[in-house]
């Protein structure tokens, strides 16, 4: 069951790169360069293996049965939610709950949290830069409610107003959800200030994380976030597994979100008493094979250097800028001073989607569109971007092939 | 348009245009130059009535029913889609809705075009295609 990890010397990025079998795919008979990492990143063969070797060698429904098998999933499984405890250092193993994603994540809390705690006339706070996953499942609950959204806005940059922020929070605030890093900006928003003013207004904070964890240290104490979200695919991990991390005390007041198996301590007819945390959030037979998987990809990422990682994905990043900027005819969206992960950009006389199309005649993969925040499109009035994402396995020779691929894609255009 | 020409025997011109064609920029050329090349939907047609919306681009599509034939105008905001929009209204347009409702459309299969059709949430070019079918049976129901 354990999958042996072999520590990648630091920053040795073939090595690296070879921990990936799908990047030595060819698109269109070029070698693929993956530069939407912030959709989805590629997956390293110790989580591939784990899945393989959980579907071979222990295959078990797990928490109640007796059996050999049965145990040893449990342990497994049990073994991803001390992981990811660590990879968050959040203070107890019950305070993490495993979701299908970070959609799922704020939909638990918008549902469980919400129906107990949201009153008329209540307001939660977002902001321009949010994902629809972030924006929806409030707006369901506070319709439900009669409560509010209140948004902060942003300037041209792509940074928060936090002067703004700190005039809407008001005794009604109940709640402020904000991403930590911007999916379509790259925008790091300062979540330890929001965090620390939401809480003297009286409001619990949740973190939208999952473009944060791919690319910064998460410290949910040190952040002292009441909800902390995030998906396991964009770090390296598989699909279909999320994580909701949040504060005993307060997922402890909250019902539970869904009802059935697992989650229950007692049922009859007349009474069910619900399971203890963290199984009350977690109904049903669970994603079992990926969440053991899961582990192995955090296990990856620890047994690197990460101030080397974030040096090098710095450097993506500013690389990438200059590089894009140079082809001419360049709008970079999204400047702010500090940035993770993305470079969103539009090519003057060009759609978004044309670019991408050519680009992935070339076998670069990148992102086009709306990426799920219509609202700060219309901020910035576009209708979409074209949008690179990198991740730890990038190298600069690939975005110097993103930069001729977008020479050609406008001289091909224009 | 060619009066006389039948869906089959323009989808099979188009076909022989791009056996010409060897490389990816040379086919995607040719399409952006019909993209750039159809003519400009008045802004009158361009109301949401009219639209039919992808994920990432928009098309604007209308239909104009004359002596027992459909005639098609359309646009996009992106131009490879508006070049495949263009070729789908040079195979289409100008024929009856019976002959529009049987055509089965295969030359973007034919021509390598066929992610295009597979991106529909980006798109819209397959919904594009259903709603020219739509004009033809509406069309078909008021004059028969």
């Amino acid at each position: 069951m354990n999958v042996i990890n072999e520590i990648v010397p630091a920053l040795d990025i073939p090595a690296l790169r070879s921990e990936f079998p799908v990047l030595d795919v060819r698109v269109n008979n070029k070698p693929l360069v993956y530069l939407d990492n912030a959709a989805t990143a590629q997956k390293p063969r110790a989580v591939i293996n784990a899945l393989q070797q959980y579907y071979n060698g222990y295959n078990a429904n797990i928490h109640r049965g007796i059996h050999h098998l049965a145990e040893q999933a449990t342990t497994a499984y049990e073994a991803t939610r001390a992981e990811v405890q660590q990879f968050l250092n959040a203070g107890l193993r019950e305070e993490i709950i495993f979701t299908r994603g970070t959609t799922e994540s704020i939909n638990l809390v918008a549902s469980s949290w919400g129906r107990q705690f949201l009153n008329k006339d209540d307001e939660i706070i977002i902001s321009t830069m949010e994902h629809h996953s972030n924006i929806v499942p409030w707006q369901i609950i506070c319709e439900e409610k009669g409560a509010r959204i209140k948004v902060i806005p942003i300037n041209d940059e792509g940074e928060l107003d936090l002067e703004a922020f700190y005039k809407l929070l008001s005794p009604q605030t109940r709640l402020v959800a904000i991403t930590h890093v911007s999916n379509a900006l790259g925008t790091i928003n300062p979540v330890r200030e929001i965090i620390h003013a939401a809480h003297k207004a009286g409001a619990l904070v949740l973190i939208d994380g999952a473009q944060s964890t791919p690319h910064l240290s998460i410290d949910v104490r040190d952040m002292d976030c009441d909800f902390f979200a995030f998906s396991a695919h964009k770090v390296y991990g598989p699909t279909g597994v999320g994580v909701l991390y949040g504060k005993k005390e307060i997922l402890e007041a909250m019902p539970p979100y869904q009802g059935g198996g697992e989650m229950i301590a007692e049922v009859s007819f007349e009474k069910t008493t619900y399971n203890e945390l963290p199984y009350k959030f977690e109904a049903g037979t669970p994603n079992i094979a990926d969440v053991i998987a899961f582990r192995e990809s955090l296990v990856f990422l620890k047994n690197l250097d990460s101030e080397l990682l974030h040096t090098h994905e710095k450097q993506l990043v500013d690389y990438a800028t200059q590089k894009i900027s140079d082809v001419g005819g360049i709008r970079i969206i999204g400047t702010a001073a500090s940035k993770a992960g993305v470079v969103s950009f539009l090519m003057d006389g060009t759609h978004p989607q044309d670019v991408g199309v050519l680009l992935d005649q070339q076998g670069i993969a990148v992102r086009t569109g709306h990426h799920c925040t219509q609202p700060l499109m219309d901020r910035f009035r576009i209708p979409g971007t074209i949008r690179a994402s990198f991740a730890i396995y990038n190298t600069l020779e690939e975005i110097d092939s993103l930069a001729e691929g977008l020479h050609k894609a406008k001289k091909m255009l224009l | 348009m060619s009066e006389l020409k039948s869906i089959a025997e323009t989808e099979a011109e188009i076909v022989d245009d791009f056996s010409l064609l060897d490389t990816w920029e040379e086919k995607y050329e040719y399409i952006i130059d019909m993209g750039k090349k159809l003519p400009v939907l008045d802004d009158q047609y361009k109301k949401e009535e009219n639209i039919i919306k992808g994920c990432q681009s928009t098309v604007w599509l209308t239909a104009d029913y004359r002596d027992g034939r459909i005639y098609f105008s359309a646009d996009s905001d992106a131009v490879i889609v508006k070049g495949l929009i263009s070729m789908l209204i040079r195979v289409l347009s100008g024929h009856t809705p019976g002959e529009i409702l049987n055509a089965k459309v295969d030359f973007i299969n034919e021509i390598g075009m066929m992610q295009h059709l597979a991106q529909t949430r980006s798109n819209g070019l397959l919904s594009m295609i259903k709603q020219m079918k739509n004009y033809a049976i509406a069309y078909q129901a008021v004059s028969s």
